[in-house]
């Protein structure tokens, strides 16, 4: 099957600024991917670029296995939900909806069932009369919702939809954006600076960063296999790590972190001729405990710091040797075991958890 | 009463007197505004050929408008010229705000500037270049040479008005028009000018009634047979003050009144 979405090597620059920077990326069809990254990170452009609404000054865009990178926005099988909504003010919520058919010559009556559906889907059957000022933030946005995906376009585009709703709210909407896209098979590509909407709802996750995409892959694989310092901060936390190689021994290696800590890792996870290196530890790899942990990197620490948040138990703690890391420890059992700041407690790290980033 | 007690704090007492004083203030503004109108509707029905003194009821000076052929006829060119003045502008005024907001080009924003500079032009420099111009590309006086100009010191407050209302236009609506498989010509069409309809409707208004009452250019840019309404009463007043003039006068401010009752109208339903 051929994909949904390809960006072939694309740059765009405004002027002297590089808002893509040769981006190759490959959207399956029917899968829901969000491109995630900080504000101005070029996520938004790469959006414009598959919508028509910017030209690539490098590189080509393909839509469904044809070549659209000279194609305006309106000659695109893709249709967009805008972070505005950008519902038309003088329209009611069914003209609203009808819009797209409208302008493609559908008959009035097959377009009117069409309609009715559209918003039978986003259950906002009842305000086909209404005017967009006369709905609810989350009313209007499911009005933009329907009113892209009446279209049946091959590609849904979603840029920041959620970000002018409550939280509460956008809760809900997330896993009804993840119904709808299984019942629909449409490519969903979401754009979001929000790390739990990306987990929550996509099957893909691609790092977007200084117009470049740093990571692709599923929440799972960025999240416990970063592929950059960047990714390993953006999406959870991690303590990022300088480390150098101390020795090379059989099927293992031995290394210091900052701040004196010494790790065994398997030598396959420290490649070859890398003096350096960044580590990422997840907060919640780190176990602790009062005796000594099994199978692990085991080291003894002094908690600095302890904040208790009901679910977890965040500690800072700083080994003998003076390397600082963060813990996170689930409160598993109401007499579970408390930790007091200044307390010397045992340490152990699973080679495995932890994970060695490319040298800066 | 309230105020007459002891009880009546200073404030109250004080926010009423400064009540009192807007109050009055206020009818003296309507009262200057309007009276001398109340005065010229009261003498257009006076049967004294003198404006001073009231002798009895007539309707004899609008029959006497009525019968007037010539006067018709400038009146009948005022509103000939107002409408094609009204509608030239509107075009101008909506296209040209919407392509420079729209397309950022060089010396847009000189362009910007460059189109509301008639409106403080003083009226006779625009009357006496206009007449130059004309003269100059061998263009002979009528009703074309009064359109134009009207149209140029017109146009502008479309321009202006549109222009603000664009400003406040969200600028997705169009991307979003266009997404749905709308042409830039349609999304203009079908989302962007329903949006500017108040812009469009108060900057029409404005551009009539200029063209209406306009004098100064029109004298110079007009030829006998294209006169209008406010040239011939001008003509008529420098031989003398005829009551038909009141009743004239009524005429005219009915006709504008109508306009802007027109237009509020226009405005309420396109809301």
């Amino acid at each position: 099957m051929s994909a949904a979405v390809e960006l072939r090597a694309v740059t765009k620059r405004f002027g002297d600024f590089v808002a893509v920077d040769n981006v190759s990326l490959e959207i399956k069809a029917g899968e829901f991917l969000t491109l995630l990254g900080p504000s101005g990170c070029g996520k938004t452009t790469l959006l414009r670029l598959i919508a028509g609404f910017e030209l690539p000054t490098q590189g080509t865009v393909w839509v469904g296995g044809e070549d659209v990178t000279d194609r305006p926005p309106y000659r695109r099988p893709v249709n967009q939900v805008f972070q505005s909504y950008a519902l038309f003010p003088h329209l009611t919520v069914a003209e609203n909806v009808g819009f797209g058919l409208r302008m493609q010559g559908v008959p009035a009556t097959e377009a009117a069932g069409r309609v009715r559906q559209a918003l039978d889907l986003v259950a906002l059957t009842d305000m086909d009369a209404r005017r967009p000022h006369q709905l609810s933030g989350g009313q209007r946005q499911r009005v933009a919702l329907a009113r892209a995906v009446v279209c049946q376009p091959r590609v849904l585009l979603l840029d920041e939809p959620l970000s002018a709703l409550d939280a509460r709210l956008r809760q809900s909407m997330q896993l009804e954006l993840k119904r709808l896209q299984r019942q629909l098979g449409i490519t969903f590509v979401f754009v979001t600076h929000d790390q739990e909407e990306a987990l929550t709802m996509s099957d893909r996750i691609a790092i977007v960063n200084r117009g470049r995409i740093e990571q692709l892959g599923s929440a799972h694989e960025i999240y416990h296999r970063p592929a950059t310092a960047f990714a390993a901060e953006f999406i959870g936390a991690a303590n990022l790590l300088s480390a150098r190689l101390v020795r090379r021994d059989a099927g293992s290696v031995r290394i210091q972190v900052a701040g004196g800590l010494e790790l065994t890792l398997p030598s396959a996870s420290w490649p070859g001729a890398m003096e350096e290196a960044l580590i990422s530890i997840r907060p919640e790899k780190v176990h602790v405990g009062r005796a000594p942990i099994p199978g692990a990197n085991g080291f003894t620490a002094r908690i600095e710091e302890e904040i208790f948040k009901g679910a977890t138990d965040h500690l800072r703690l700083a080994t003998a040797a003076g390397t600082r890391l963060q813990a996170v420890v689930a409160n598993e059992s109401a007499l579970g075991e408390i930790f007091h700041v200044g307390e010397e407690i045992c340490c152990g790290l699973h080679a495995d958890d932890v994970i060695v980033l490319a040298a800066r | 009463m309230p105020s007459s007690t002891p009880s009546t704090s200073f404030f109250s007492g004080g926010l009423r007197l400064r009540d009192g004083i807007l109050r009055g203030w206020t009818a003296a503004v309507l009262v200057f505004l309007y009276v001398p109108i109340v005065v010229l509707v009261v003498y257009s029905f006076n049967a004294s050929r003198l404006n001073v003194r009231w002798t009895g009821f007539t309707l004899g000076w609008y029959r006497e408008v009525w019968s007037n052929a010539p006067l018709l006829r400038a009146a009948q060119n005022s509103l000939i010229i107002a409408l094609l003045t009204t509608v030239i502008s509107v075009i101008l005024g909506t296209t040209g705000a919407w392509l420079l907001f729209r397309y950022r080009f060089r010396g847009g924003r000189a362009i910007r500037t460059l189109a509301a500079v008639p409106m403080v032009m003083p009226e006779i420099l625009m009357g006496i270049s206009l007449l130059v111009f004309f003269a100059s590309v061998g263009m002979p006086l009528g009703f074309t040479t009064v359109v134009i100009g009207h149209v140029t010191f017109s146009f502008p407050f479309v321009w202006l008005a549109v222009q603000a209302r664009l400003q406040g236009l969200d600028p997705a609506l169009e991307e979003a028009a266009l997404d749905l498989g709308a042409t830039p010509w349609r999304a203009f069409c079908y989302v962007i000018l329903p949006g500017l309809r108040p812009a469009i409707v108060a900057g029409g208004l404005m551009a009539f009634t200029l063209s209406w009452d306009e004098l100064i250019v029109t004298f110079f840019t007009a030829s006998a047979a294209s006169a209008t309404l406010p040239i011939r009463i001008f003509g008529m007043a420098k031989v003398g003050l005829n009551p038909m003039l009141n009743a004239l006068s009524v005429l005219f401010v009915l006709a504008t009144t109508a306009a802007v009752i027109f237009s509020a109208h226009l405005r309420k339903i396109s809301r």
